[in-house]
Parts: C-alpha cells; sequence; structure tokens
C-alpha cells in the first residue's frame, strides 16, 4: 500500500468518510455494538485483571500455597484423565448410536438429556446420592451387604473422581452427538467393501474410522480441555473443593481467593494458567478460521 | 418373515448390552431427582426406588412459597425469566448486526473482529469470571440485572456471531446485488432480505444464548446476591448453606428450574442439531 502510493505523495489522501462507500458505513455502524460491549466486558475486565496481577510478590504467595499446587495436579489430571476417558466413551458410542435400530434412535433421544438439563440440579441430586448416611448409594450397600459404604466425598480422590464423573454425565451426550455425526459423514460403501474382503470388526476401525474421524477427534478433544478448565460447576457444587480444599480445579480456586479477599492471588492464579491456554486457544483458532 | 439368525440375535444381544448400562447411566441422576420430588419428607430417605405414598405436596409448597427457602421463589423464577430473555434478545440483536457486517457488508477490519470474538469464545468462562466481578463492581452494576444480562451477552456473542456468519457466508452474494440494483438501502437489504433468509440460525442462535443464560449459575452467583435480585440456579445453591437443608423441596425447586430449557431443547432440537453442533466443530 505504502509503496504504490509513494508516487503522488502531494496528493492528500481523501478524509477517511469520502473513502468510505455507504455499505461500509452502515457496516460499521451495525459491527459498534459488539464493538462496545467487547471493550467494556472483555478488554477492560482482562486488562485490569493483568493489571492487578502485576506483582511478583503474588507469585511467589501462589508458589508457597500448597492449595494451588493441589488445584494445579487436580485440574491436570481432570484434563488428561478425564477428558481422555470422556471422548474415547463418546468415540465408542457415536459408534454404537449410528446403529439403524428404531429403538436406538430413541434411546438417543433420552441419552441428550443431561445435556438438555441444567447442571445445577442434577450435580446437586448425585450430591445427595452420595451421601454418606441418607443418600440412596449407601442405602443400598447397607440393604445388601449390611455394612456402611464409604463416604464418597470425603474422600478427596474418590470425590474428584466423582467430579470427574459428574462432568462425564453431563458433556458426554454433546461429544458423542458431533462424533456421531462425523461418523455418518463416511461413506456406506467403505464399510461394504471391507465387510466382502472379510475385514474384521478391529480392522475397520482402525482402517476406516479412525482415519476419517481423526481430526475431529483431536479437534473436539482440545477444544474440550479448554472448555473444561472453566468447568466449575461440577468441583463447586458437587465437593465445594473440599475435603479441607483439596479437590480444587483452577476455575474454583480463583473463586476462593475472591472469597478470601485475595483478589491478585486470584488473578495470578489464572494468569498462571495461561501460559497452556493460549497455544491451544490459537490452535482451534487457526483450525475454526480457515 | 423369516426367523432371525443366531447371529443377528448375538448382535441385537451387544446392543442391548451397552443401550441398557447407557439408559441407567443417563437417567439415574434425573431419576433422583424426580423421584425426591414427588416423595414426601419420610420417604424421599428411605433409599425406596419408588415412595409408597406418592404425592404433589411438594410443588404446591413450592408454588405456595411456604418454606423458608422458598420464600421469593416466584419472584427469582421472574428473574431468571427476565433475564434469560433479555440475554437472548440482545445477544440476538448485536451479533445479527455484527454477522450482517462482517460477511455481507464487508466491512474493513471485520475479519479482525471475528477472529477477536473467537478468541473471546475459547478463553474459559471461568477465568473472567473474577475480573468480569470487578468490572461490573467498578462500573457500578453489582446486585442490578443488567450486570448479568451483560455479562451473558458477552459470552454468547462470539458464538453467535461465528455460526451466523458462517450461515450467511453460505447466502447467494448475488441476492444481495439484485435487492441493490431493485434500489434497495442497506437497512432494506438486512431487514427485507437478510433476516428473513437467516431465520433458523436466528432461531437456534436466540435459543442457544436463551438457555445460555439461563443455565448459569458462576457469574449469577458472583454478580447478585439478594435474595429478592437472584436467579433460581443461586437459590438453588443456598439451600446447600443450611446443614438441615430440605432435600425434597430442593429437588421439586430444581425440577421446575430444569422443566423450561428441556422443554425449550426438545422442541427445538431439529434446529439446535442443525445449527449448533454443525457450526461447533469443524473438521
Amino acid at each position: 500500500m505504502a509503496i504504490t502510493l509513494s508516487g503522488d505523495h502531494a496528493i492528500p489522501s481523501p478524509p477517511l468518510s469520502a473513502r468510505l462507500t455507504t455499505p461500509q458505513v452502515w457496516g460499521i455502524v451495525m459491527l459498534a455494538p459488539y464493538l462496545l460491549v467487547f471493550l467494556a466486558f472483555v478488554v477492560y475486565p482482562v486488562g485490569y485483571g493483568l493489571w492487578l496481577a502485576r506483582h511478583p510478590a503474588s507469585y511467589v504467595a501462589l508458589y508457597h500455597d500448597p492449595i494451588f499446587a493441589r488445584a494445579a495436579v487436580n485440574t491436570l489430571i481432570f484434563l488428561l484423565v478425564g477428558i481422555n476417558l470422556k471422548m474415547a466413551i463418546a468415540l465408542f458410542l457415536s459408534g454404537f448410536f449410528a446403529q439403524q435400530r428404531t429403538w436406538i434412535k430413541w434411546l438417543s433421544v433420552l441419552f441428550i438429556l443431561p445435556w438438555a438439563v441444567p447442571s445445577i440440579p442434577t450435580i446437586l441430586s448425585v450430591r445427595f446420592m452420595l451421601n454418606p448416611e441418607w443418600g440412596v448409594i449407601n442405602q443400598l450397600i447397607f440393604k445388601f451387604t449390611a455394612e456402611d459404604g464409604p463416604n464418597w466425598l470425603n474422600d478427596p480422590s474418590v470425590a474428584l473422581a466423582m467430579a470427574i464423573g459428574v462432568h462425564i454425565w453431563k458433556s458426554l451426550p454433546f461429544w458423542t452427538l458431533i462424533l456421531m455425526t462425523g461418523r455418518l459423514a463416511i461413506s456406506h460403501d467403505l464399510y461394504e467393501a471391507a465387510a466382502v474382503d472379510g475385514a474384521s470388526w478391529s480392522q475397520k476401525f482402525r482402517y476406516i474410522t479412525w482415519p476419517s474421524m481423526q481430526t475431529l477427534y483431536i479437534t473436539c478433544t482440545l477444544l474440550s480441555m479448554i472448555w473444561t478448565l472453566g468447568d466449575f460447576n461440577s468441583v463447586y457444587l458437587l465437593t465445594g473443593g473440599g475435603p479441607a480444599d483439596l479437590t480444587h480445579v483452577l476455575a474454583t480456586l480463583g473463586i476462593r481467593y475472591l472469597r478470601l479477599d485475595q483478589l491478585s492471588l486470584a488473578m495470578a492464579s489464572i494468569v498462571c494458567a495461561l501460559p497452556f491456554v493460549l497455544p491451544l486457544v490459537y490452535f482451534m483458532m487457526k483450525r475454526l478460521s480457515r | 418373515m423369516k426367523l432371525p439368525s443366531l447371529r443377528e440375535i448375538g448382535n441385537e444381544a451387544k446392543l442391548l448390552l451397552i443401550g441398557i448400562p447407557v439408559l441407567i447411566w443417563t437417567l439415574v441422576p434425573i431419576y433422583h431427582m424426580f423421584l425426591f420430588a414427588i416423595s414426601p419428607k419420610e420417604d424421599a430417605f428411605s433409599g425406596k426406588l419408588w415412595p409408597d405414598h406418592p404425592t404433589l405436596n411438594n410443588f404446591s409448597i413450592v408454588f405456595h412459597q411456604q418454606h423458608y427457602f422458598l420464600r421469593d421463589f416466584w419472584i427469582q423464577f421472574f428473574n431468571s425469566v427476565v433475564i434469560a430473555l433479555s440475554a437472548g434478545a440482545l445477544t440476538l440483536m448485536i451479533a445479527t448486526a455484527a454477522a450482517f457486517s462482517i460477511s455481507r457488508l464487508r466491512v474493513p477490519g471485520g475479519r479482525w473482529v471475528m477472529n477477536l470474538a473467537l478468541f473471546t469464545y475459547f478463553i474459559p468462562a471461568a477465568f473472567l469470571a473474577v475480573p468480569m466481578y470487578r468490572t461490573m463492581g467498578n462500573y457500578g452494576l453489582l446486585n442490578n440485572h443488567w450486570s448479568l444480562i451483560l455479562a451473558m451477552v458477552t459470552i454468547a456473542s462470539p458464538y453467535a456471531i461465528w455460526v451466523l456468519k458462517q450461515a450467511s457466508d453460505k447466502l447467494p452474494v448475488e441476492l444481495d446485488e439484485a435487492a441493490t440494483m431493485d434500489g434497495a438501502t442497506t437497512l432494506q437489504l438486512f431487514r427485507l432480505v437478510y433476516v428473513p433468509l437467516m431465520m433458523p440460525s436466528l432461531v437456534a442462535i436466540g435459543t442457544y444464548a436463551i438457555l445460555l443464560a439461563w443455565n448459569e449459575y458462576l457469574y449469577a452467583f458472583l454478580l447478585l446476591s439478594k435474595d429478592t435480585e437472584i436467579t433460581l440456579p443461586v437459590a438453588l445453591g443456598n439451600f446447600l448453606a443450611a446443614d438441615d437443608s430440605p432435600w425434597e423441596l430442593l429437588m421439586t425447586t430444581g425440577f421446575i428450574y430444569a422443566l423450561p430449557p428441556a422443554a425449550i431443547y426438545y422442541a427445538f432440537r431439529r434446529y439446535m442439531v442443525g445449527g449448533l453442533t454443525a457450526g461447533a466443530v469443524k473438521s
């Protein structure tokens, strides 16, 4: 641009309003509301948050806070174990739901329920099921074995596993549905040809299904990991971060610090996660803005 | 009709062996909630799979606000409705205008705005919650419904713009050209050509934003705190404050709260599946 214009340097460029066509002016006007929202509720808060997290002392304090280390480990377990388990089940179930049966069609309508209902009441429902004295699970255990069941949410690793379970329960239908659309896009002729050649079930999966689903599967896994970092409800409403603050994840830890009026720590804990989040976000943006 | 072969029976049995656990896994938490909602207090805690005396009394208690935790039930329900609908309408207006501007008018810098919006979409919402809380405090909007509405619009519009832009890129350019030839102004183009053609996507996005705002817990409980200002999910969370919470009433309220989104979801399922899942992940 600059090079082509350098010839007629003397001529002043016309004012901005003259260079824009009427539709473009309208375009700017119609884009303005979103830009305002973006400036007021994304740019300003993010900038303000980073400013709050500017003191190195906050990071030193975080480094010495055992709860932060525990939360970081919990988050990693949540993402690496929880998400991979969820996506593997979703991949498996997508094959199941792709079967052409009337009863499977009806089952898939019910199967979407966890995704369709809000998470708060169902998480609270699970929380009560796990209640050591009154919950239905321990009552059944007592009925059949005459022994008291475990105190589910009082053991940090069991409680975290339960939170992961709740997360899987909630979001499994969504990912199964998406992987199913991927599966249905594979030409049926391929499977028929493979069947004629006597391919086994695992060979069909390995040579037909997986190669055509692999990109979608990896995209879904990464996207799910990013979103799960922000899964506040599963942990907060099931365990409340307890027992003894041992089941926090990064999403709930920020709120904990906020509650304790340690705002700079809250922001610093989020800033610590950014080096892991931003590359994933960048990768996803590249994928989706093509 | 011929009898199924042994192989087919085996196949069907294998499918059932997957299907039945999936069904149980899916329904147990929801059934448990429903069971509590129709059980009198004594039955609810007995661990039975069906109450001896099923009753609708819990619903009546909730509807008549006859419990300490429920004294503001209707106003909280109303708050949820107002906030969800406002957030839906506002998101729809902002996102439709933005998508039209980026995709059809090709406004300079539109691609940039799209990328910024996508970036926001991928940042986990919980990460933005703490700074958003402080920001709303600075703006003086805390404990005001506008804070939650605007927060929900902020979170919903990036995805809304992205899906709408994808959909409007598919409309042929010739339509706009023909309308402009006939002397349509930009606004007429928007109102008479663009919006009618985009209706299915607009329905999907409006539903998406309404459900997002109705289901939101974290932002609602950070931004609103007065009993008469909070939304239903926050009220549900507040039940946990007491040790002797009336769980059967909590489950009843939760059940009532869960019904509208489930009904909306199933009513618009066709739009949701077509318009949203296709947009969610492009392989």
